[in-house]
């Protein structure tokens, strides 16, 4: 699993059926002190998650798949499954 | 999954039998700035795709699943069509929307 940060989302109305009715958000990736990477990626939503919210990404494809939709078995590699309140860290551990 | 442009196809014609009017195409990953990042890479079509348009992939196992045969051998696999470039929202270009309105 890996902390995001929701920057977006997109919109695309032709896609694969089992992606109808979810949101496709642009998220950029975190690191454990919060900082945001280069790196970004999509993941679909499954807690109603909004622009700015640091998150919490699976990038498996059933797990993925079984959050957004209730079913497993749908082209679905990564998926938002929680809103991040806080995380703790180690003083020796901080940068 | 990522954001990518389609830019170019790929012909074979002797492949695996599942692959049988499957569509190739070279995909390059973008940012969220819609700038190219990383190498191209090849990816099986599953929604009908066609070069320049805005794409998303995803990637592994899963991307055997859009198809009946998903005994499939792809790792890549295209799974939707952004409606254009305008419709990827990140802080930055939601901004630049507004403006343009």
């Amino acid at each position: 699993m890996l902390l995001a940060r929701v920057i977006g989302n997109v919109v695309a109305t032709q896609k694969n059926q089992r992606y109808e009715g979810t949101r496709i958000m642009l998220c950029r990736k975190l690191t454990a002190e919060l900082e945001e990477t280069d790196e970004t990626m999509l993941a679909l939503d499954s807690v109603s998650a909004g622009e700015g919210d640091v998150v919490l990404i699976v990038q498996e494809g059933w797990s993925a798949s079984t959050a957004t939709t209730g079913k497993a078995g749908a082209a679905i590699d990564s998926a938002i499954i929680g809103v991040v309140d806080y995380v703790d860290l180690l003083p020796d551990e901080k940068k | 999954m990522q954001l990518a442009r389609v830019i170019g196809n790929l012909v074979s014609t002797i492949k695996n039998e599942t692959l049988e009017g499957r569509k190739f195409l070279i995909v390059q990953t973008l940012n969220a700035d819609l700038l190219p990042n990383g190498k191209p890479m090849i990816a099986l079509d599953a929604i009908g795709a066609g070069i320049g348009e805005l794409v998303f992939w995803c990637r592994g196992k899963e991307a055997s699943f859009p198809f009946k045969r998903d005994n499939t051998p792809t790792d890549c696999t295209i799974v939707g069509i952004i409606d254009s470039d305008k419709h990827v929202f990140n802080g930055e270009l939601r901004m630049v929307n507004e403006y343009l309105k």
